[in-house]
């Protein structure tokens, strides 16, 4: 076990395709234009000190200790800001350079606190830089004008500044700063938040969060990009201060989001000291969010549940059994309900947060061991439309690029995402796009953060009424055909020119001009022509889409609408443009293309199709069900109706990430043997006979896929805590129900997965381990992946253009709900919020609020922090409000991370016409002063804490 | 009906049924009728399809014209797959 150990060159590469020969130290160096000297000696193993480079940030030149001579030219200029140049001759190491060295290094030693723990521990460069440049003694001694002793000569030093320990995850201690400005170029340039400066100049001259207030309440939002610049002690990860440095380390992704950041897990033995973003990380690029950088303590949290355990009766409390014994009731129980209710009667729910080669076993056991194809995941809940949408248009079921695209695009249209909050990291890199000049376009009911932020300025708002993105999608449709915007040639030689032709007629019709939709949406039609107009014509143009996209009664509907669009405009097929589903949870994507689906096996292939069927029949040994099996709500409807009875669920929370909570419940209720298998006691385990307790990504091998269909590998960093990795509990389960698995290793599923499904046919745990992570499709043709799909045609021949009619919601405003509440996400938390609620990074958001605006509070009576009842047709609930203009008159918003608030009592049954993905975006909903929780609130806690009862088993002997 | 204002199962089924036939009535008429049943054949489970034969037949819902032009096309479900 040893450190993972990045090479940090300095400066930034350069993208430039010409080469410059030059010598540095008489070796001969070809790099590309533009490569700062520093990092061309760094690339031939000659290292320049330095302390204020790093080649995260552009150069900034104040520290002076990167000098080199040029011959022939005068002076001693700094090597992170001289670029290279032809035939010139680079000297390193001289020694007026080591005099000039040794000179800047005693000024900083001496304003350095000697006994700097940091240095000691290696987690700070000063002591390390005045060594390499040969620094031996200090002229200046310690008691000259500081930064570090809080007395000087008696008196209180002025320039002495207490530590901030305001952050949760990082203490800042200005004794230690150097003034270098590397966080203030992280926040700036990487991060984009814009919250750190230097204040003052000269030797007053300090690092200032915001208005210099403490971390926590400036905008800093946390994402750690300046600790990780930091040279010195300075800033520094608390967890390292606590535990010290680590000793080894290992690559793996974050759990959290389907961006899928690649980290560094610093260990000290079996515990993580601190994640670190990884460089080499393809969808990060050695960038973080709080959620992976900081907010992993969950994994430890003495919450988490250790044993199995069983119980008759939902209401009994529960007993602690060994795992062999869950194993034999689990199946006992799902032979008996299978046996007196039918092979139908059961059926398994994956998680779109357990690896891949996890969900692949779950679709497996229902398969191959039920008998049946009852099985589905929570992505259900989220991106199905986007499955469904974009292969009837495209053929195939995901993303058309990868996160790299956005650095070649000139436009960028957002539509129902808020990528800052929900999509941090990607957020970040589309900032830095934007802040170099692209244009943007936002749709969504909210004044997302995006819409104005530091240096950056969306050319156009949309406010749509939540629900009629499809009216606003073929408005910007019909503009574009109106106006001659399309691109004909794309069009006549990439898609069925029938179909477009249907379809150009179909927009044009006047009842979807924007003049005629405004009445729906509430955008006037001018706005909407011009953002069309841009779209259209501003050069390489790509959308980002999330949640408010699919979420609705016409979620599929407005994906096809948004690929329609994109094929329209010729922005599909290469770097920078395209449709970019922005998925929830880390492993969605990866979720759907393991076969989790009812209806499809592995790489979305219908189980109808005999061919693909008997891929699995030969190599199962088992007859497969050719019929679609039940998706979640329809299990849910066949319980109540008394034809299903039991229930596998790894690693979801239906009963709080589900629509119509009640509905849940009743359906979860009717059933006799609900198996939960997760790292805590979730909601719908209150309604379980069995819980199997989880293992966390730290403790598992395997892979998760991200929204850019990126495979990433995750990494085995101490052993499961409960015993066994996830993947190994549904084997144990697998084999209790009698049949013959023996997987040694996760490595061994994915050669499974890949021997049978073409898209993954040339993906392995060896290639992963040689080049990072691979977009499928990876194949024969593709052996590396496929960064930008749709290349050279579509994947289904032709792109098909469809008919996008808008279709109002069911879910209407009246004189009893006359708002419109829609939901979202915010940074510091993820999801149901099980992990992160037992973090720290509940300092940021304690409680979900309801925004509501200011004139709608006035009429209601409703101040700032009042309790309000959020009631709809559906039920009620109670939180507290939060007076805003970010969302329009008449809408209101929330999130849903807190289980207390259940903001999903309060959302309907509405559903996506295709996918049955819940309508979470709009509800029409009263709100009213209110005094507490309401009491659907307090009996759900009661039931919630009675249900949670255990009773631990005797120590064994 | 076992949880209060929801839908029940029943009526799931016919709203399901006209939410996808409202999604296709843009088209020409027969490719519409074609959609929603190859839509119900796609992704409905046969208890699901049975059930729906059964309130269509019944007459006591009211099911959007294409859903009823759709119906010769969905699959029946065979009687055993309940075994
Ligand atoms: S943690 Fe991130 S947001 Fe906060 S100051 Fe540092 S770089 Fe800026
Ligand atoms: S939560 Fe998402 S953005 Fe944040 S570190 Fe994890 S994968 Fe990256
Ligand atoms: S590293 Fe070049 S001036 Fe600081």
């Amino acid at each position: 076990m040893c450190m993972v150990n990045e090479i940090d060159y300095g400066t930034p590469a350069s993208k430039s395709d010409r080469m410059v020969t030059l010598t540095i130290d008489g070796k001969v160096v070809t790099v590309p234009e533009g490569t700062s000297i520093m990092r061309a000696a760094r690339e031939a193993g000659i290292e320049v000190p330095k302390l204020c480079a790093n080649d995260m940030m552009k150069a900034y030149g104040s520290c002076r200790l990167c000098l080199i001579e040029i011959e022939g030219r005068n002076g001693t200029p700094a090597s992170c800001t001289t670029p290279v140049a032809e035939g010139i001759k680079v000297a390193t190491q001289t020694d007026r350079l080591g005099s000039i060295r040794r000179g800047v290094m005693e000024l900083y030693m001496s304003d350095h606190p000697a006994d700097c723990p940091a240095c000691a521990e290696g987690d700070c460069d000063m002591v390390e830089m005045a060594a390499k440049v040969g620094l031996t003694e200090n002229r200046y001694g310690p008691n000259g004008e500081n930064h570090v002793a809080p007395l000087l000569h008696g008196d209180t030093n002025p320039h002495f500044r207490e530590q901030d320990l305001s952050n949760p995850y990082f203490a800042y201690d200005p004794a230690k700063c150097i003034v270098c400005s590397l966080c203030v170029r992280a926040c700036g340039e990487v991060q984009g938040t814009f919250a750190l400066t230097v204040e003052g100049r000269g030797f007053e001259s300090r690092i200032a969060a915001s208005m210099d207030d403490p971390f926590l309440e400036s905008e800093c939002v946390s994402c750690g990009a300046c600790v990780q610049a930091c040279p010195t002690g300075a800033l520094r990860e608390k967890t390292v201060i606590e535990k010290g440095m680590p000793e080894w380390s290992a690559v793996t992704t974050c759990a959290y989001c389907g961006v899928g950041c690649t980290f560094k897990a610093e260990m000290r033995g079996e515990e993580v000291v601190r994640m670190v973003p990884y460089k080499e990380g393809q969808a990060n690029r050695g960038h973080s969010c709080v959620k992976g950088r900081f907010a992993w303590g969950y994994a430890t949290h003495k919450d988490r549940i250790l044993n199995p355990m069983i119980r008759e009766k939902i209401t009994d409390p529960w007993q602690e059994v060994s795992w062999d014994e869950a194993f034999a009731y689990i199946a006992k129980e799902f032979r008996r309900l299978q046996y007196q209710y039918g092979k139908g009667s059961v059926g398994g729910i994956t998680s779109s947060r357990c690896t891949n080669e996890e969900t692949y076993l779950v679709q497996k056991l229902v398969r191959q061991g039920f008998g049946n194809n009852n099985v589905d995941t929570c992505a259900r809940v989220c991106h199905s439309p986007t499955g469904y949408g974009l292969r009837m248009t495209y053929g195939t079921s995901a993303g058309t690029q990868d996160f790299d695209s956005v650095e070649h695009t000139d436009v960028v249209l957002v539509i129902g995402a808020n990528p800052t909050d929900a999509h941090p990291v990607f957020g970040s890199r589309m900032k830095k796009r934007l802040r170099e000049g692209a244009r943007l376009i936002v749709i969504d009911p909210r004044r997302i953060d995006l819409v104005r932020t530091p240096h950056v300025q969306a050319d156009y708002h949309l406010p749509l009424r939540p629900g009629t993105n499809v009216a606003m999608l073929t408005a910007l449709a019909h503009v574009i055909v109106e106006e001659g915007l399309v691109d004909e040639q794309f069009v006549r030689e990439r898609c069925d020119w029938d179909a477009f032709q249907d379809w150009a007629e179909f927009v044009l019709q006047p009842e979807h001009s924007p003049e005629a939709v405004e009445k729906y949406t509430g955008v006037p039609a001018e706005q909407v022509r011009a953002a069309a107009r841009l779209y259209a014509t501003g050069g390489n143009a790509a959308i980002y889409y999330g949640l408010g996209v699919t979420e609705h009664s016409q979620g599929s509907t407005a994906v096809m609408a948004i690929a329609n669009l994109a094929m329209a405009t010729g922005n599909i097929g290469r770097p920078g443009v395209g449709v970019n589903p922005l998925r929830g949870q880390n492993n969605v994507q990866g979720s759907c293309d393991m076969g989790s689906f009812p209806h499809e096996l592995p790489g979305y292939r219908h189980i109808a199709d005999d061919a693909t069927r008997a891929v699995y029949e030969s190599l199962w040994g088992v007859k497969l069900d050719n019929e679609p099996g039940l998706r979640i709500p329809n299990m849910l409807d066949a319980a109540v109706d008394g034809s299903f009875k039991g229930l596998y669920v790894q690693g979801e929370d239906i009963l709080q990430s589900d629509p119509n909570t009640k509905h849940v419940a009743a359906g979860l209720a009717a059933m006799e043997c609900v198996v939960v298998h997760d790292l805590f006691l979730n909601e719908t385990a209150n309604y379980a006979h069995v819980f199997l307790p989880g293992s966390t990504f730290l403790e598992k091998d395997g892979t998760f896929t991200n929204a850019e269909r990126r495979i990433n590998r995750v990494r085995k960093v101490m052993e499961p805590k409960n015993k066994y990795a996830d993947w190994e509990v549904t084997q144990k389960m697998a084999q209790a129900l009698g049949l013959d698995w023996n997987y040694q290793h996760p490595s061994e599923i994915m050669d499974e997965i890949a021997k049978t499904t073409p898209t993954f046919a040339g993906v392995s745990f060896d290639l992963l381990d040689r080049v990072g992570s691979v977009q499928w499709p990876c194949n024969e043709k593709a052996p590396l992946g496929t960064p930008v799909m749709h290349m050279d045609g579509f994947v289904r021949g032709k792109g098909r253009f469809i008919r996008t009619a808008y279709v109002p919601t069911d879910e209407k405003v009246g004189p009893r709900f006359p708002l419109l509440l829609t939901t979202g996400r915010i940074l510091s938390q993820y999801n149901v919020g099980a992990q992160t609620r037992r973090t720290a990074n509940m300092t940021w958001h304690e409680e979900d609020r309801l925004e509501i605006h200011p004139n709608d509070a006035e009429d209601r009576g409703i101040r700032d922090g009042d309790y309000v009842k959020l009631a709809s047709r559906s039920g009620e609930t109670s939180l507290r409000a939060r007076i805003t203009d970010r969302v329009a008159p008449g809408v209101v918003y929330t999130t849903f991370h807190h289980p207390d608030t259940q903001a999903n009592v309060v959302t309907t049954e509405y559903s996506d016409w295709a996918t049955n993905c819940p309508e979470y975006k709009v509800t029409a909903v009263q709100v009213s002063p209110s005094n507490g929780p309401t009491e659907w609130q307090r009996d759900y806690n009661d039931q919630a804490k009675r249900s949670r009862r255990i009773v631990h088993a005797e120590p064994a002997e | 009906m076992s949880h209060d204002e929801g839908q029940t199962t029943d009526e799931r089924l016919v709203y399901m049924a006209n939410q996808i036939a409202t999604f296709f009535e843009s088209q020409s008429p027969q490719a519409a009728a074609h959609g929603v049943a190859d839509h119900i054949n796609n992704f409905w489970e046969p208890r699901m399809r049975k059930r729906f034969f059964e309130l269509a037949e019944s007459g006591l819902f009211k099911l959007k014209p294409i859903v009823m032009e759709a119906l010769p096309e969905i699959r029946r479900p065979k009687e055993t797959t309940e075994a």
